[in-house]
């Protein structure tokens, strides 16, 4: 507003001088027209997969508007949460998905620590490479493992395709680099006096790393949790491919191929399904954004 | 609380030799201080001393023991960092403490020492608060205090008070020293700032290019330097050089700075430089303080000129006065009341009693 009276008190001039105010609100408006494109975008199939898991089969498959609910029914989700069935994805999934982030953050923290603190011979060239091999897609990956486990079960006779517990040795091939490099960028922006002055005070590596780094990149390792839980959560490809029996599927999988059968789509429980296998990633995003934003902007200060 | 040592020490990076053979005996009790320009091995001598550089040559004693190999946690020192280096997780206190919890203190000691250290540095109430709450001075203090209460054998200041404003950083060092005369720790302290140097150090190692220039009190250094590099960092305004040549006239040692100026020595000083060949090239040492107002009875030594400013600083107590001869820019310091002013002509005295006489080509004192 005090812009406009600024302009208003002198009319006569002709050159227009730029004012920080006026820059910001536009750069507001703009930001908000983006924002709400971008939420219309991404909100849509969230709320039409809603819509048409409250419907029954009959009305899904009834020519009326797709985007309005005339007859809801809570059939689908009884359906699903009274299944032992769907139960046992959900149940396969979160203990997959717990196990591969602990194994992820036991693996990456430390091996980060020791990237971007302890200089030895190769430690930048294997920061470089632990990278590279997280931009190997899974598309090309899944077959040569496929045939690693297969003569891996010919030679020992430890059978590990179609068991849930493969996807623990799978999924960390995909979240241990890119946790790894999320780490050491964290752990070089904390200063090198920090380290110093602790190994000064008379702390092992050890003791650094468990009471300096992960309590300083507490946001770090927050922002690697839950892109590890989001892979494994989210991961179909090797599910797909590694695991058969249905006590054996994780949620992604299990949906698909007992929910699909031939050409007939439950699409009123596929909704529901993976509405609900949506919810966990949800629930532990908006649990831990507070912690990662409150962390990030206070390691933005000095000392 | 031990003696130091430094023996040919060496450190090379690659090609580069940062630290290029250092003796240095440090007492104990003493407060040596480090000082040069950036990148003359200062930081890179007082790490190696802490163990966070490893040394490619030579040989570091803490108490009487060779260090070259012992991790730094058990050369038992202390470091203070120039930007604090506080762990920002923990309080003031856990910071203090996190060196003895490491070693596992029990709990009524760790808080007796925290509680004695806090009261000298005058931050007993800040100890629950984090680093982000404090104050650059205050971080300051905390970092001093996590050193304090380890009661190790040396202290080691690296650059401790850069990141201070200029007020701060006065209040701090004597705050420094007066802790230093409480604990009586082994100091090593690095700086690249003169004044801090000259007023913390019991004596002041000048280094540069990796070498030692001079070692000396405050005061053998101001008044002794040993070359033009020590000469010319210490002492603010910097010390003047003007080129000369020495010259017999009517019997007697003159120094000649121009055709129209030439300056009989003291006879102590004739004597000194008597032997220097009359054709070497030379460099008149004058701090500007011996560059004043001409009085009107000179004393034994003073010699008086007329010159034309060119700029003048009144600095309230005194007056900087800035003139060229022979094309080098020559500062001096007068009375306020001695009427300099810019472009004005003015009569100044040259006090040869505190004169240096340099060799212009190796920079030598004579």
């Amino acid at each position: 507003m005090t812009t406009v009276t600024v302009d208003k008190a002198a009319p006569t001039r002709k050159v227009k001088y730029g004012s920080m105010s006026r820059d910001r609100a536009w750069a507001l408006r703009w930001s908000y027209f983006f924002l709400v494109i971008f939420a219309i975008f991404f909100l849509t199939p969230p709320i039409y997969m809603f819509i048409t898991s409250l419907k029954s089969s009959a009305e899904i498959s009834a020519a009326t508007n797709p985007w309005w609910v005339f007859h809801p029914t809570p059939e689908n989700y009884i359906a699903l949460l009274t299944s032992n069935q769907f139960l046992r994805f959900f149940w396969n999934s979160a203990i997959v998905s717990i196990f591969v982030v602990t194994i992820t953050m036991l693996i990456s923290v430390p091996a980060a620590f020791a990237l971007s603190r302890m200089r030895f011979w190769g430690s930048a060239t294997l920061a470089t490479g632990v990278f590279l091999t997280y931009l190997i897609p899974e598309t090309l990956l899944f077959i040569p493992l496929f045939k690693m486990f297969a003569v891996i079960g010919d030679w020992t006779g430890i059978q590990l395709i179609n068991r849930w517990y493969v996807l623990l040795i799978l999924y960390p091939t995909l979240t241990v680099p890119f946790c790894t490099w999320i780490m050491i960028g964290y752990f070089a922006s904390i200063p090198k006096e920090l380290d110093e002055a602790a190994v000064i005070d008379g702390a092992s590596w050890i003791q650094t790393l468990t009471r300096i780094f992960i309590p300083v990149a507490f946001p770090g390792i927050i922002a690697a949790t839950i892109f590890a839980f989001t892979v494994s959560w989210a991961q179909f490809l090797y599910p797909l491919v590694f695991t058969t029996s249905t006590d054996q599927l994780v949620m992604p999988v299990g949906i698909i191929t007992s929910l699909i059968r031939g050409d007939v789509f439950n699409w009123g429980q596929i909704m529901t399904g993976a509405l609900l296998g949506a919810a966990p990633p949800l629930i532990i995003y908006a649990f831990l954004m507070d912690y990662y934003i409150a962390g990030l902007t206070a390691g933005a200060t000095k000392g | 609380m031990a003696d130091v040592t430094l023996r040919k020490v060496v450190k090379r990076y690659d090609e580069v030799e940062a630290v290029r053979g250092i003796d240095l005996d440090i007492a104990d009790h003493e407060f040596v201080v480090l000082v040069g320009p950036s990148g003359c091995g200062k930081s890179t001598t007082l790490r190696m001393i802490a163990g966070l550089e490893d040394i490619s040559d030579g040989d570091i004693m803490i108490g009487g023991d060779i260090v070259n190999d012992v991790p730094p946690k058990d050369r038992d020192i202390a470091m203070v960092f120039q930007n604090y280096a506080l762990y920002p997780h923990m309080t003031v206190a856990e910071n203090m403490s996190f060196g003895l919890r490491l070693k596992r203190y029990p709990k009524a000691e760790i808080k007796s020492r925290i509680d004695e250290a806090a009261r000298m540095l005058d931050i007993v109430e800040l100890v629950d608060r984090k680093p982000k709450q404090l104050s650059g001075g205050q971080r300051q203090r905390v970092a001093m205090g996590r050193a304090i209460v380890r009661n190790p054998k040396v202290f080691l200041f690296d650059e401790p008070l850069s990141n201070l404003d200029a007020k701060l950083r006065v209040q701090m060092r004597i705050e420094i020293k007066k802790v230093h005369q409480k604990v009586r720790t082994t100091t090593v302290y690095v700086t690249h700032d003169q004044v801090e140097a000259m007023t913390l150090a019991d004596r002041v190692v000048v280094m540069n290019h990796g070498r030692i220039e001079q070692i000396g009190t405050p005061n053998e250094l101001y008044h002794k330097p040993a070359t033009k590099f020590v000469a010319s960092f210490i002492g603010s305004p910097a010390m003047n050089f003007i080129p000369c040549r020495l010259e017999d006239l009517a019997g007697k040692l003159h120094i000649r700075l121009t055709d129209r100026i030439a300056f009989p020595l003291p006879p102590a000083r004739a004597a000194r430089y008597q032997g220097i060949p009359r054709t070497d090239k030379l460099l008149l040492g004058l701090r500007p303080e011996h560059i004043t107002e001409a009085r009107p009875h000179l004393s034994p030594g003073v010699e008086a000129f007329d010159t034309v400013l060119d700029v003048t600083e009144p600095m309230g107590m005194e007056t900087l006065i800035y003139f060229t001869l022979e094309g080098s820019q020559v500062c001096g310091r007068v009375n306020p009341n001695a009427g300099a002013q810019d472009g004005a002509p003015l009569r100044l005295a040259v006090d040869l009693n505190n004169m240096h006489l340099l060799n212009e080509v190796t920079g030598v004192v004579l």
